[in-house]
């Protein structure tokens, strides 16, 4: 097991610097001017230039990205252009706000998703298994924007039931796990987790289904085993792909929905990201995508592990 | 005399106890209910920055600069019913020098004190424009000098003659220096020094040690504005309080706790005031304004000074070189029906500036919806319904004062179709436009287009019309995107810059603004209105004719 995890180690730091580098270089493939968001366009062309020797963007790429990658591996991810503020402190801020939603969005949709593929998949061609596929194909064909806006309009603008934009009546900076500030949550966790949703169910009501006509299922049966007992050995068989297909979506879902957070002004990685993009801020940019990256390259591996502890067949392989 | 009380239970003592409790509660709900708050959706993504030279446009400065801040020189913003004018500020007095123009004394307001208690004198001057314009000085800032320097392009230094008294330096002589001016903020030198010596002496390096420095003023503030920094959680909130000491007695705040949300998509601000999360927003999506208006709130616009024009290609091979195709388009675009498609959420531009405006002179040539007047011109020049012009117009889809830039365009294109223009768009990202604006239209980037939709502020003279004409703002200079070079244009706008009695350069600017108008470099659109809703309790409302409002003089029931 643990050579295992050395392996698997040893794969993703390559992966890590790639990411590391690609994150560095596709920024500066997008039009437009890094200074802009300190730079109105009617600056004179030397203020320009003073600006650009200031801030160091004219020297060659690969010097900056050298410096930069130094910086970060100390932990520095440099500054932000817009607000001065250090990167690391804005992206860890981001991702915790996000990791809320994400996290319980996760929960909402890896049950839901879960339900209603174990329904599906158990009685298929029932009516259980048309509405709960019902269900999973809306969860994957409905923008969440849209829907997003939909419930804000209904339950905030309409009935006036939950708030509709913030991370609690005081900003992230002062929560607390009380109503007041938990119905802020509501919304947004509940918009994304309907991709989720429809995902695991889709993955899981295959799985059941393929689990169900195999033969050691038949097996189990003739040998008396009752419908829960079963029902056991389906689900520790479900168990890696199911895993493996939630733990992407927590990745997903860590990277926060620029749209989801943007609808609901939730200051998680999305709007710090939709920020970063609309003000041409590249250090903030290229901060808060490697931070994304790696978690991403960790969520996989730690997933890798699982799965292997699911199934030890995997790490033999 | 003794008073005999009686014998205290423990239910008693239990009930006394919810008594007080429920006193203490009472009371203290009470003192928040009497606290006077204000919460405003702005459209900005982040809070503008708190540090004295705000970022996020003009909507930055409306909201952390002259909240937080005075400058010199300031806008009047009494009045919704004529052009804002300049007013003193943080300066009670100013003049040129008669013998060197390039030397200007403002004399400064006795007993104003900042936020941290230090005074506002001659010193705090000069150390404000060392900030952005001396980089020997420690608190020299590259952030601040992008949004700064540029709005001051002719101010060189600062020189203290004495406590009360400045003395400014231009690189040539120019009377809008005091419009430039209402740009530069003064923040407490005292406190940022304070900030710096908090500071460890790990952090060696002088750029960084102001970079760091500036970063923890930001956070805690200290200007001499009407409100102070209160609270302040990046991206999220911030919270201004009144400054009960404020220096000008009218405008003491009459609310006392501010509360700035950056919420950039329209229809979560929109949610948001429905539900009652905020008293008002900043530009309310369109088609909702029916419904906030039902809900009892109250819908203010004015005339802003916003151009939304179409920037003409002077260059030889653009159909807008000649002057009868620039005002041909001028003739065809119907901006009432524009308007209509708005909603409402514009005023028809006939020029930079309107009439009533100080600046807006007696042009020959009207800008009006004339279509056989625009054909006829058209036909003077060679085109006709089998040979129309070719044109090719930059924009974007979305943008900062860009309005709705696609169904605009798409509905000045049908008009012009009638006038043989036959009109292409090449739309591009905001930034990526914006960006390339003070390339030119001879460069890569502008796809040899014949004219560039980009919508500007022009609140002073030199950025409401001499970047645009003059031939010293030629590219990469500034923004003479079209190469528009005219002597006579040239020689109106060194007449305004250096007449520096107030009515005669009015005078002076008004015949630079006609010459515009007449020469049509532009095809006039539309003016902004600023569309904003608020609760019907905030009192003593009064939207300017400008990019700013005055909070400090509103009331909250």
């Amino acid at each position: 097991m643990i050579g295992y995890l050395l392996r698997r180690l040893g794969y993703a730091l390559p992966i890590m610097l790639g990411v590391s580098f690609l994150c560095f270089m596709l920024v500066y493939l997008a039009p437009g001017d890094p200074l802009v968001s300190i730079l109105p366009a009617d600056a004179s062309a030397e203020l320009q230039k003073q600006m650009m020797q200031l801030y160091g963007f004219d020297r060659p790429l690969i010097e900056q990205f050298v410096r930069w990658l130094w910086r970060a591996l100390q932990g520095d991810l440099g500054h932000s252009i817009a607000t001065s503020r250090p990167v690391v402190d804005e992206v860890f801020k981001a991702v915790g706000n996000t990791l809320m939603i994400a996290v319980l969005a996760t929960l909402i949709g890896f049950t839901l998703g879960a339900l209603f593929g174990f329904v599906a998949g158990y009685f298929r061609n029932s009516w259980g298994d048309r509405l709960a596929s019902f269900v999973s194909v809306i969860g994957v064909s409905l923008p969440n924007y849209w829907l997003g806006m939909v419930l804000v309009i209904v339950f905030s603008a309409q009935l006036m039931w939950l708030p509709a934009t913030g991370a609690g009546p005081g900003g992230s900076g002062s929560w607390t796990w009380d109503w007041e500030h938990v119905q802020y949550l509501i919304l947004p966790a509940l918009t994304m987790s309907f991709i989720p949703m429809g995902i695991v169910a889709r993955t899981v009501r295959a799985l059941v289904a393929d689990i169900l006509s195999q033969e050691f299922v038949v097996g189990l049966r003739a040998r008396g085993l009752g419908e829960w007992g079963v029902f056991k050995h389906v689900v520790k068989n479900c168990a890696p792909t199911a895993l493996a297909v939630m733990g992407l979506q927590l990745g997903y879902l860590l990277g926060g929905s620029i749209l989801i957070e943007t609808v609901f002004s939730w200051p998680g990685t999305g709007f710090l990201l939709n920020q970063a993009i609309f003000q041409r801020d590249l250090p903030l940019l290229q901060g808060t995508i490697l931070v994304l990256a790696l978690f991403f390259v960790a969520l996989n591996l730690l997933v890798d592990v699982l799965q292997t502890i699911f199934d030890p067949r995997i790490e033999r392989g | 005399m003794s008073m005999k009380l009686p014998k205290q239970t423990p239910a008693t003592a239990l009930s006394r106890f919810a008594l007080a409790l429920s006193l203490a509660i009472g009371c203290t709900t009470a003192a928040e209910a009497a606290e006077k708050v204000l919460r405003i959706g702005m459209t900005a993504g982040d809070i503008p920055r708190t540090l004295g030279q705000p970022d996020q446009g003009y909507e930055g400065n409306r909201f952390t600069g002259i909240t937080l801040y005075d400058s010199l020189t300031q806008w009047d913003l009494s009045s919704g019913d004529k052009a804002s004018v300049l007013i003193p500020g943080l300066a009670e007095s100013w003049s040129v020098d008669p013998a060197d123009q390039t030397k200007w004394i403002f004399k400064l307001r006795p007993d104003v004190t900042f936020h941290d208690g230090s005074p506002f004198n001659a010193d705090a001057v000069v150390w404000n424009v060392d900030k952005v314009l001396n980089k020997d000085a420690p608190q020299y800032d590259p952030s601040q000098i992008g949004v700064t320097a540029s709005r001051m392009p002719t101010l060189r230094s600062a020189r203290k003659v004495d406590e009360l008294t400045v003395e400014l330096t231009t690189s040539e002589p120019d009377s809008f220096l005091p419009y430039n001016l209402t740009n530069l903020f003064m923040a407490s030198p005292s406190h940022w020094q304070a900030k710096a010596d908090a500071l460890p002496a790990s952090v060696a390096d002088p750029a960084a040690r102001s970079q760091q420095a500036w970063a923890a003023f930001a956070a805690d503030s200290s200007g001499t504005g009407p409100f102070k920094q209160a609270r302040f959680v990046p991206r999220e909130r911030l919270e201004i309080v009144a400054n009960t000491d404020y220096w000008d007695a009218k405008r003491r705040p009459q609310i006392d706790r501010v509360v700035l949300l950056p919420l950039p998509e329209a229809s979560a601000r929109t949610a948001a005031l429905m539900s009652g999360q905020v008293d008002w927003i900043e530009a309310p999506a369109p088609d909702s304004i029916d419904a906030i208006k039902a809900r009892g709130y109250k819908l203010y616009s004015n005339l802003q000074p916003h151009l939304w024009p179409w920037q003409f290609s002077l260059l030889p091979e653009s159909p807008f070189h000649d002057k009868q195709v620039r005002q041909a388009a001028n003739l065809c675009v119907n901006r009432e029906e524009l308007k209509a498609l708005l909603s409402g959420q514009m005023e028809p531009a006939t020029g930079v500036v309107e009439p009533g405006d100080p600046w807006r002179g007696n042009p020959s040539f009207q800008v009006r919806y004339d279509v056989a007047a625009g054909q006829k011109l058209m036909q003077a020049a060679g085109y006709s319904a089998s040979k129309p012009a070719k044109v090719k117009v930059q924009t974007s889809a979305s943008g900062s004062g860009q309005m709705q830039p696609l169904p605009m365009n798409e509905y000045i294109q049908q008009n012009l179709r009638d006038c043989y223009f036959d009109v292409e768009f090449d739309v591009l990202e905001w930034n990526t436009l914006y960006s390339s604006w003070r390339l030119g239209a001879k460069d890569p980037a502008a796809h040899g287009a014949d004219a560039t939709n980009v919508s500007a502020a022009v609140m002073d003279p030199f950025f409401a019309m001499i970047r645009f004409v003059s031939s010293k703002a030629l590219p990469p200079v500034s923004n003479n995107w079209g190469y528009y070079i005219d002597e006579k244009t040239d020689a109106l706008v060194e007449k305004a810059r250096t007449t520096f009695d107030e009515q005669a350069r009015n005078e002076a600017l008004g015949e630079l603004h006609a010459n515009i108008v007449d020469e049509a470099p532009f095809l006039f659109v539309a003016h902004d209105v600023g569309p904003r809703a608020l609760s019907a309790k905030i009192g003593n409302v009064v939207q300017p004719r400008s990019w700013f409002i005055d909070i400090a003089t509103m009331t909250l029931d």
